[in-house]
């Protein structure tokens, strides 16, 4: 879950990392106060959630002012910025200060070693781009999460990017508050793309963001509420459809099974298919035997008959799907009858004859027998085991074709 | 044979109280596994299935060997639950519970491999050597198990426990079997990866195959795909890359947690090249799994 630059940055202040002085402003008129205030050279800087990992100094994403006017004029061009769907969530104007040097620091999870990998180099941006680019230029180091960080880790990286004396120090001071604040805020990702050396030798985020383990928000409630980041609020890379609320709706409404992610596509394969690795095997088999899907959603985990019919309604329903199909993996603890009868009920329930807006249904495991039954008697085609995903998709995508 | 269990593997159920852990643990003692066991705080003395149920782990294994546990408790508790397994003497755990944080998943790992155990999942459905010890929730109901499992020759590995079920199924009907199947889970940080694992079925005499299942999301393909270079493996290797439509879908998710594209390692078509590369076979559909698994047994024979 992506946090803000502006939020970010008050993170790190908060945990003791320096970054520039500036103020978020909503709109021109904040901006130009917020530069008159300031003074000087400035930087005007949209705040997104897609763009800022590529480096918020990108310069379609921030522009160099140095007076109220042009801050004004850059922000109003800056927040035309399609943010995935979205604005940016304003400005952030700040000073611009003279760097001697600059670094990059970032800390992610490395599913290898599994331990937090720190990563720092002697210049700035975006840490995969210099890894591949100058791999020479990079320190790594990973680090425990299950005992306190301890700060001789921060001074080995500091003194593997070369730096010696109070340089040295400070450097260490910095990535310990980093990784200590990783840790704390349950960030999956924390990155200072530009990390500036100033004349008096501190050091200042320049630019920055991170992430947050989604599944930590019932832990980070407060930091959360500051943000006014609510329960829904996901900061998607995209900005959730109408449909896609639809699905998070029905999946909301009723605890039985799980409905989700489900997500809209642009093409006429309506899918209601099975959960997690199966879904995603089942996308994939749908376009490479030609079919465009309408969507993703994903229903497993034993779903009640209502849940399935509310799903079969909302994909039947979405403008351009004229058929659907019920597909999913060999599945455990999913009951298939309760499925077959609850996309069968949804199918009735819009006036339609379930034989001709279900292509196919494969949902072999439990209670199939009883699926079974209930589709023999509506006509619909049933495929069991022994037809692959592969063979199941081709057979849904021809008779959406023609 | 078969790796990580066996037919005398004793293990208990943490969290047997649960409504789905009192399901596969009916399902478990169907199909013959030796559960010796359960836990859950407050209900000790009860039994579930003839299961008898305790407040804590230690009163186990203080009176009997216990080979493994199975984890399967709320969120909020399965940390703590993994480490008074470890604290308990445990060696192998299997954490089925979904949406660990990954702090929590990488603290409780580093401290099960300083206590020599090993963890599988979090977000997993454990292991199964077919008709000899299921350890875990895999293939549901135990006649259903038993449609999906057959004993065989191909080690299977499983970011997916539905798609685990789903590969074994396609490889028993084509005749092939499986040594053993694992669902190793599909959260960005888990005990066991591909890699750490292969050495258990190089060393099984069973095993003649491996077959893997991966998502977009982590890097655990390129960790195996360099432990394939530089160990000059008997097993011939096949991968499906699920998500391929994910390719063009940076920083979306889909399925699981760990299922997310965000670094160029992270792309199906990165996972791909590199597996190739390292003379893994990968398979375009799913459905060709059996076929490449018998070419590549023809081939090495």
């Amino acid at each position: 879950m992506r946090f803000y630059e502006f939020e970010t940055k008050t993170i790190l202040a908060r945990r003791g990392i320096p970054v520039p002085e500036g103020s978020r402003a909503a709109n021109a008129g904040e901006a130009a106060s917020a530069a008159r205030e300031l003074g000087g050279a400035l930087v005007v800087k949209a705040q997104l959630l897609v763009g800022s990992k590529a480096g918020a100094s990108r310069s379609d994403e921030s522009q160099a002012v140095d007076s109220p006017e042009q801050a004004a004029s850059a922000t109003e061009e800056l927040l035309k910025i399609d943010d995935g769907g979205r604005g940016p969530r304003g400005v952030l104007v700040e000073k611009v200060h003279a760097a001697t040097a600059e670094y990059s620091l970032s800390i992610s999870y490395d599913g290898t070693a599994k331990q937090p990998l720190l990563l720092a180099a002697d210049i700035a941006g975006n840490i995969e781009d210099i890894a591949e680019a100058h791999p020479d230029r990079v320190v790594s180091r990973h680090f425990s999460a299950l005992v306190p960080f301890s700060d001789y880790v921060a001074k080995e990286v500091a003194a593997g990017l070369g730096l010696n004396g109070s340089e040295l120090n400070r450097m260490a001071g910095v990535i310990a508050r980093l990784a200590r604040l990783f840790l704390d805020y349950d960030l999956t990702q924390a990155d200072i793309q530009t990390l500036a050396r100033l004349e008096d030798g501190s050091l200042l985020a320049v630019d920055c963001f991170s992430d947050m383990e989604v599944e930590a928000k019932y832990r980070q409630k407060e930091l959360l509420a500051e943000f006014g980041v609510g329960e829904e609020d996901t900061r998607s890379v995209r900005a959730p459809t109408a449909f896609e609320l639809a699905g998070k709706k029905i999946d909301d409404d009723d605890p039985r099974g799980i409905i989700g992610p489900v997500v809209e596509f642009s093409g006429n394969v309506g899918l209601v298919i099975g959960a997690g690795g199966g879904s995603l095997t089942l996308t994939d088999a749908v376009r490479k035997a030609g079919g465009d899907p309408a969507n993703y959603a994903a229903i497993g985990g034993n779903p009640s008959v209502a849940k399935a019919v509310a799903l079969t309604k909302l994909v039947l329903g979405k403008p351009g799907v004229d058929k659907i199909a019920v597909m999913s993996n060999v599945v455990s603890n999913t009951r298939a009858d309760l499925v077959a009868r609850g996309v069968i009920k949804g199918v009735i329930e819009m006036g339609f004859e379930p034989a001709d807006k279900i292509t196919i249904f494969r949902v072999p495991g439990a209670w199939e027998a009883d699926a079974v039954k209930i589709l023999n008697k509506y006509g619909v085609e049933y495929c069991d085991r022994s037809v692959s995903i592969s063979e199941a998709a081709k057979r849904a995508v021809d008779k959406i074709n023609g | 044979m078969g790796v990580l269990v066996h037919k005398d593997f004793d293990f208990i159920v943490q969290g047997i109280t649960g409504r789905e852990a009192v399901n596969f643990t009916r399902e478990c003692l169907e199909y013959g596994s030796r559960i010796v066991g359960g836990v859950t705080p407050g209900k000790g003395g009860r039994e579930v299935y003839g299961v008898p149920v305790y407040n804590t782990v230690r009163e186990i294994t203080e009176q009997r060997k216990v080979d493994g546990t199975v984890i399967t408790v709320p969120l909020a508790f399965a940390a703590d639950a993994a480490y008074e397994a470890i604290d308990a003497g445990i060696k192998l755990l299997v954490i089925i519970t979904e949406g660990i944080c990954r702090r929590d998943a990488a603290a409780f790992i580093e401290y099960a491999a300083q206590h020599d155990a090993r963890v599988i999942g979090p977000n997993c459905l454990g292991i199964i050597i077919p008709d000899v010890c299921r350890f875990g929730s895999l293939g549901g109901p135990a006649v259903d198990c038993r449609k999906a499992f057959k004993p065989g020759v191909v080690g299977v590995m499983s970011r997916s426990g539905g798609m685990t079920t789903e590969i074994c199924n396609a490889l028993s009907q084509a005749g092939l079997g499986e040594s053993t199947a694992i669902s190793i889970g599909g959260d960005p940080v888990i005990g066991s990866t591909y890699a750490e694992l292969m050495p258990y079925f190089e060393a099984d005499e069973d095993t003649k195959a491996v077959v893997i299942y991966s998502e977009p999301g982590g890097s655990s393909e390129a960790e195996l795909a360099r432990w394939a270079k530089e160990n000059n493996s008997r097993l011939p290797m096949v991968a499906f890359v699920a998500g391929r439509f994910m390719d063009d879908m940076h920083g979306m998710s889909f399925g699981h947690a760990g299922t997310i594209v965000e670094k160029k390692l992270d792309s199906p078509a990165d996972k791909i090249r590199r597996m190739r590369d390292a003379g893994i076979s990968v398979a375009d559909e799913i459905g060709d799994i059996p076929r490449l698994v018998q070419e590549r047994l023809d081939g090495a024979a």
